[in-house]
């Protein structure tokens, strides 16, 4: 069963739903982040397949938010090149050559991807369909009534059905982000990132949305980039498991392989401090 | 009021004919300065809120002549500001009307005040407000009329309530450019009535009648406004 339409269009993604190894959906490419001596991101290279849920994990500090920042135009990267969907997103193409890209090119080309936060950023000031509805009518045009509908659906898929005209105050840290989830996939993005979506939550909230984020990896063909440390749930849902450290990848590899036999001192010594932890 | 009269050389009492025959020239001076408050407060208000922004422009060259403005303004008395609309701008080729210099005047000067009201309430609005914009593809100007202004302008009403009974007060500097408020009224019928007791305390009394209600307002739009719906 297909939850959502994810309508492909240009690019021709087969909606197939599984990883197309010929043409990567997102690409980093020597990417390159400092603030001020800090280099985070050190010559970044990866790449992340349509289709692909790749799990990223590594200590507190190693540039795991930042990849998704960078990515999502939050921060801009010092050099290196990244593209989506085919596209460049920090450039453009202008008479043969290839130029820093126009607020209106990244604009576009950050279209493509959504973003879920840690501490959910709700719009405090709408209701729970209004904050599904901004995007879509504002950035893509949908007419307001289709939008409603759309964000109907949405609602019941994050099982937030009948919470529409609620003010995001008056909901529980989980039916945030289950709400928050439902904005970003209003969005039809390509590409959705998620950055530790259940750390900010109490313990006994963190299993509804992770079931959320089970069905859409299970049962959407979205490239999907999750921050986690809920390793359970990394190896359930997860392509392929990368471990970052220093702005660089260590390893990587799929769970099964990650978690059970790493192969780098240091992806051990993390899974066991993550492992121990829980 | 009236004791300490008494006791002077000269006792002045209470006239109430005096006063009748002062009040429709008072009435039409409090309107003038009721006028002159409201536009001057809207004209604040709006250019505030566009100083404000432009400030937080990523172009350089927008953002500091805003702030140099807001400093020049600032750093200089309002009766410097007045005089120089009224008798500096007629030199350079633009005349204005009292009134019109005045209200303009009062404008500018106190949307340089707004101005960092607003900018604090926009600043209070958290950053993940911001980065959720993007996140929805929001255009800038989408991100400034849906998601931040709306949070951020509730939090600024006190202050901006605040500041239109200030302006109420700062009126009577009309008068220095010959507009006829009521501080200026009150004046010229002092002169031709020599009733200085009844001229004043009426006037006195005209401002507290609009500023004591004003002040409940602000008070009232504190408690509204003044912390987080939530
Ligand atoms: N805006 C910023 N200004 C300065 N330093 C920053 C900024 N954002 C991140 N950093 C630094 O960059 C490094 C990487 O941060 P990042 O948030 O990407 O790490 P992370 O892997 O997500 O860590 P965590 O698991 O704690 O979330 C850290 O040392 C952090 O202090
Ligand atoms: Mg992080």
């Amino acid at each position: 069963m297909a939850t959502r339409e994810n309508e492909p269009t240009s690019d021709g993604e087969s909606a197939g739903g599984r990883p197309s190894p010929e043409r990567p959906m997102v690409r980093f490419d020597s990417v390159t982040k400092a603030f001020g001596d800090n280099v985070v991101l050190d010559g970044l290279d990866f790449e992340v397949a349509a289709g692909e849920k790749l799990v990223i994990i590594g200590p507190s500090g190693s540039g795991k938010t930042t990849i998704l920042r960078v990515l999502m135009t939050l921060e801009r990267p010092d050099s290196g090149m990244i593209e989506v969907g085919g596209e460049h997103l920090y450039h453009e193409e202008r008479g043969g050559k290839l130029v820093k890209a126009s607020e209106k090119h990244v604009r576009r080309v950050r279209g493509k991807i959504s973003m879920v936060f840690q501490h959910f950023f709700l719009f405090p000031h709408k209701t729970v369909l209004e904050n599904i509805t901004l995007g879509p009518v504002k950035a893509l045009g949908v007419p307001k009534d289709e939008a409603r509908e759309r964000a109907c659906k949405l609602l019941e898929l994050v099982g937030m059905e009948g919470k529409h005209d609620q003010y995001p105050a008056s909901l529980s840290g989980g039916q945030k982000q289950r709400v928050a989830i439902a904005r970003a996939l209003a969005m039809q993005p390509k590409v959705m990132l998620f950055d530790e979506v259940t750390s900010a939550l109490d313990p006994e909230l963190v299993g509804e949305v992770l079931g959320v984020l089970r069905d859409l990896a299970l049962n959407t063909d979205m490239t999907m980039l999750l921050v986690t440390h809920e390793m359970g749930f990394a190896k359930e849902i997860g392509d392929r498991v990368v471990m970052f450290d220093n702005g660089r990848v260590v390893e990587e590899g799929p769970p099964r392989q990650m978690f059970s036999q790493p192969r780098e001192a240091r992806t051990r010594s993390f899974l066991d401090a993550v492992l121990d932890h829980e | 009021m009236t004791a300490g009269a008494v006791a002077q050389a000269s006792p002045a009492t209470w006239d109430w004919d005096i006063a009748q025959r002062m009040m429709p020239e008072l009435l039409r001076g409090l309107s003038v300065t009721l006028q002159a408050t409201l536009v001057g407060i809207t004209v604040a208000m709006v250019l505030g809120l566009v100083l404000a922004m432009a400030r937080r422009s990523s172009l350089p060259v927008v953002r500091w002549p805003v702030v140099g403005f807001i400093e020049f303004v600032r750093s200089t008395p309002l009766l410097v500001q007045l005089f120089f609309l009224f008798f500096v701008l007629p030199d350079l080729g633009v005349r204005l009307s009292g009134f019109t210099a005045g209200v303009l005047g009062l404008g500018l000067h106190y949307a340089t005040y707004t101005s960092e009201a607003y900018r604090s309430g926009i600043e209070n609005v958290e950053k993940g407000q911001w980065e959720a914009a993007v996140a929805c593809n929001l255009s800038t100007r989408t991100t400034w009329g849906s998601v931040v202004l709306p949070q951020a302008i509730p939090t600024v009403i006190p202050a901006l309530g605040n500041y239109l009974v200030a302006m109420l007060k700062d009126a009577p500097l009309l008068s220095t450019i010959a507009v006829l408020e009521l501080l200026a009224v009150a004046r010229q019928l002092n002169s031709q009535l020599f009733r200085p007791l009844e001229a004043f305390s009426l006037a006195a009394l005209l401002f507290l009648a609009v500023s004591i209600p004003a002040a409940i307002l602000v008070r009232y739009l504190e408690k509204r406004y003044g912390y987080s719906r939530e």
